[in-house]
C-alpha cells in the first residue's frame, strides 16, 4: 500500500478515536455527579480528610459554583492538561501514579498476552490436526473447563499448589525489594514472581485462542484455495504451514485488539490477589480507601489505553493484509 | 432428521450441565429449609474441617459453609439472571429499532453501541458497582449495562436480515403498525441466536457477580460463593477449602451453563456442529 494513504487511513483512524475518549471523559463527570456526598469532598478523596482552604480551592479549580455543563468544561480542560486530580492517601498526584503504576500492569498484561496467544495458537492447531480424536477431545474439555474457572480462584489455587505446597514460586508481589537485586539477578527474580500472575491471567485467553485457532483452521480446509493446494500435489503439512496457517493467524491479531479491556479487567483481579503492584491493584487500594477520583483515573486511562492499541492493531492488520484496501 | 430436542438432550455435554443446574437450582430454591439459619451466623468454633459435624465445615468466624453455599448459589443465579434478563431486554430494543429504522437512528445506536462495547467493561462495572455504593440493585444494573451491547449487535443483524422478505414486507402493505410489526414478525426470527447468547451471558454474570463480590464489592446482607472465597483467602495455608469449595461451586455452575448454552447452539444451528 502506498505510505500516502496509509497515514490518511491513520488520521482518519486518530479521528474516529477523539469522541470515544471525549465520551469516556463525559462517563467519567457523570459518574462522579452519582458519586455520593458532594463533589469537592469527592474530589478531595478521603472525606473529612481535607482542609477548608483545600476544598475552596478545589471548588474554584473544578467551578464547582457554577452551572454543571461549566463545570464539566472544567473538568475537560483539567484532564486535557493531564491533571487527573490528586490522591490524599498516596499525597501524589494521579496522574503521576498511574504512570508509576503502568509499568508493571503492562509487562504483566504482555507477558499474558504472548503466553496465551502461543500456547493457544499451537493447542488450537494441534486439536485441528487431530480433529475427532481423543487427544481433540482432552484438548477441548480443558480448553472449555479453563474458560468457566474464575480468575481469583485460579490465582489462589496456584498459591496453594506451588508457592505453599512446593515453594517454587513467589505468592506476591513484583521482585524481593530487600535483596536489592541489581541487573540479571533483578530480573530473574521478576520473572519469578511474574509466572503464577501471568498463568493466572492467561488461562482463560488460553483456552478462548485455543477454540478459535482450532474453528478457524477447519473453516480454512474446506476453502478453494486448499484444494488448489492439494492439486499441485502438496502433502498436508506444507499446506497447513504455508497456506491454512497463514490466513487462520490473521484474526487474531483483531482478537488480541479486542481482549485487551478484558485483561485490563482481568489484571484488577489477578493483580489484587498476587499484590502485583500495577493499576489493577491501585484500583483494588482506591475501593477500600472509597477514592473514587483515583478509581475513575483508572477506568479513564484503561479505557485510552484500549482505544490507543485498538488503533495500533488496526494499522498493524492492515500492513499484514495485503487483501485490505484502504479507502475502498 | 432429528428433531432438537433429540439433538439436545442426547448430547452428553448437555445432560451434564443440566444435572448439575437442575441440582444447583433445587439448592437454591429451597435454600431457606436446607439450610435455615441464617448464613451469616456464626454456630460453632472456627475452621471445623468438612465432613465433620458440618458437611462442608466451618469458616474462619464459625459460619456454617453449607449455609453459605447454597444461600450463595441463591444469590449467584438470581442476580445472573436477573441482569441477562434486563440486558437481553435493552440489547433487544436498542438493537431492534437500529435495525428496523435503519439510517441516522441505527447510526446513533450502533455508535453507542460500539462506545460501550470498546470501554473495559469489568473495570467499568467496578467503578458502577463502587460509586452506586455496593447492593444487589447496583450490581445487578453494573452487570446489565456491560452485557448489552453484543445482544443489540445480534438482534440488529437478525432484524436486518429478515426485514427484506415476504412476510414483513406483506405486513407493511397490511398496514400493521410499527411496533406491531417488530414484536409480532420481526423479533420471532431473533429467538434462536438470542437464547444462545442470553444463555452464555448468564455464564459471565455469574463470573462478573463472583469477582466483584470478591474484591469485597458484593452486596453486604446477601452470602455469595465469591464473597466466601474472598474471606477465606487468607487462611489459604492452613484451611485451603475454605477457599476450594466455594470455587469449584462457581467453576461447575459457570462450565454447565456453558455447556448447555454451546448444546442449545449445535441442536438449533446443526450445520455448524463440527466448527
Amino acid at each position: 500500500m502506498q505510505s500516502g494513504r496509509l497515514l490518511k487511513y491513520i488520521a482518519i483512524r486518530l479521528l474516529q478515536a477523539v469522541p470515544v475518549i471525549f465520551g469516556v471523559i463525559v462517563l467519567c463527570f457523570l459518574l462522579l455527579q452519582l458519586a455520593p456526598g458532594d463533589l469537592a469532598t469527592v474530589l478531595a478523596g478521603e472525606s473529612g480528610g481535607a482542609s477548608e482552604a483545600y476544598i475552596a480551592e478545589l471548588q474554584k479549580r473544578y467551578g464547582l459554583d457554577k452551572p454543571v455543563l461549566v463545570q464539566l468544561g472544567y473538568y475537560i480542560k483539567n484532564i486535557m492538561m493531564f491533571d487527573l486530580g490528586f490522591s490524599f492517601r498516596y499525597s501524589a498526584n494521579i496522574s503521576d501514579l498511574l504512570a508509576e503504576r503502568m509499568l508493571a500492569t503492562l509487562l504483566l498484561m504482555g507477558s499474558t498476552l504472548v503466553l496465551s496467544l502461543g500456547l493457544g495458537v499451537l493447542a488450537g492447531l494441534l486439536a485441528s490436526l487431530w480433529v475427532g480424536t481423543w487427544k481433540d477431545h482432552v484438548i477441548s474439555i480443558v480448553a472449555i473447563i479453563a474458560y468457566a474457572t474464575p480468575l481469583f480462584w485460579v490465582g489462589l489455587m496456584l498459591i496453594l499448589a506451588f508457592s505453599i505446597k512446593f515453594d517454587w514460586f513467589p505468592t506476591s508481589g513484583m521482585e524481593d525489594v530487600v535483596q536489592f537485586y541489581e541487573g540479571w539477578d533483578r530480573v530473574v527474580d521478576i520473572a519469578r514472581h511474574l509466572v503464577l500472575p501471568a498463568i493466572t491471567l492467561s488461562l482463560f485467553y488460553l483456552a478462548l485462542y485455543a477454540r478459535l485457532m482450532r474453528a478457524t483452521m477447519l473453516e480454512q480446509r474446506g476453502l478453494d484455495y486448499v484444494t488448489t493446494a492439494r492439486a499441485k500435489g502438496l502433502n498436508e503439512r506444507q499446506i497447513t504451514v504455508r497456506h491454512v496457517l497463514r490466513n487462520a493467524l490473521l484474526p487474531f491479531v483483531t482478537m488480541a485488539g479486542v481482549q485487551i479491556g478484558g485483561l485490563l479487567g482481568g489484571s484488577v483481579v489477578v493483580e489484587s490477589v498476587f499484590a502485583w503492584p500495577g493499576i489493577g491493584q491501585l484500583a483494588f487500594e482506591a475501593l477500600f480507601s472509597r477514592d473514587y477520583n483515583l478509581l475513575l483515573g483508572i477506568f479513564l486511562i484503561s479505557a485510552i489505553l484500549v482505544v490507543i492499541i485498538n488503533l495500533v492493531v488496526d494499522v498493524i492488520y492492515v500492513l499484514l493484509d495485503p487483501r485490505i484496501r484502504v479507502g475502498s | 432428521m432429528k428433531t432438537f430436542w433429540q439433538r439436545f438432550l442426547t448430547n452428553p455435554r448437555v445432560v451434564c450441565g443440566l444435572i448439575w443446574l437442575g441440582l444447583v437450582t433445587i439448592l437454591a430454591i429451597f435454600a431457606p429449609l436446607l439450610a435455615p439459619s441464617d448464613p451469616f451466623a456464626i454456630v460453632a468454633e472456627p475452621f471445623k474441617a468438612p465432613f465433620s459435624e458440618y458437611v462442608f465445615g466451618t469458616d474462619s468466624l464459625g459460619r456454617d459453609m453449607w449455609a453459605g453455599l447454597v444461600h450463595g448459589a441463591r444469590t449467584s443465579l438470581l442476580i445472573a439472571l436477573i441482569a441477562t434478563v434486563s440486558a437481553v431486554a435493552f440489547g433487544t430494543m436498542i438493537g431492534g429499532i437500529a435495525g428496523y429504522y435503519g439510517g441516522f437512528i441505527d447510526d446513533i445506536l450502533m455508535r453507542m453501541t460500539e462506545f460501550f462495547q470498546t470501554i473495559p467493561s469489568f473495570i467499568f462495572a467496578i467503578v458502577l458497582v463502587a460509586i452506586l455504593t455496593p447492593s444487589a440493585t447496583s450490581i445487578i444494573v453494573a452487570i446489565a449495562i456491560v452485557s448489552w451491547p453484543p445482544v443489540a449487535r445480534i438482534v440488529r443483524g437478525e432484524v436486518l436480515s429478515v426485514k427484506g422478505r415476504e412476510f414483513v414486507q406483506a405486513a407493511i402493505v397490511a398496514g400493521q403498525s410499527d411496533s406491531g410489526i417488530l414484536l409480532k414478525q420481526v423479533l420471532p426470527n431473533t429467538l434462536s441466536p438470542l437464547i444462545v447468547t442470553g444463555s452464555l451471558l448468564v455464564a459471565t454474570a455469574i463470573l462478573v457477580e463472583s469477582s466483584l463480590s470478591f474484591l469485597g464489592l458484593g452486596a453486604p446482607n446477601l452470602m455469595s460463593w465469591g464473597f466466601m472465597v474472598g474471606s477465606g483467602r487468607s487462611f489459604l495455608r492452613d484451611a485451603w477449602w475454605l477457599v476450594a469449595i466455594p470455587g469449584v461451586a462457581i467453576l461447575l455452575t459457570v462450565l454447565s451453563i456453558n455447556l448447555v448454552g454451546e448444546g442449545l447452539n449445535d441442536a438449533l444451528n446443526p450445520r455448524l456442529r463440527d466448527l
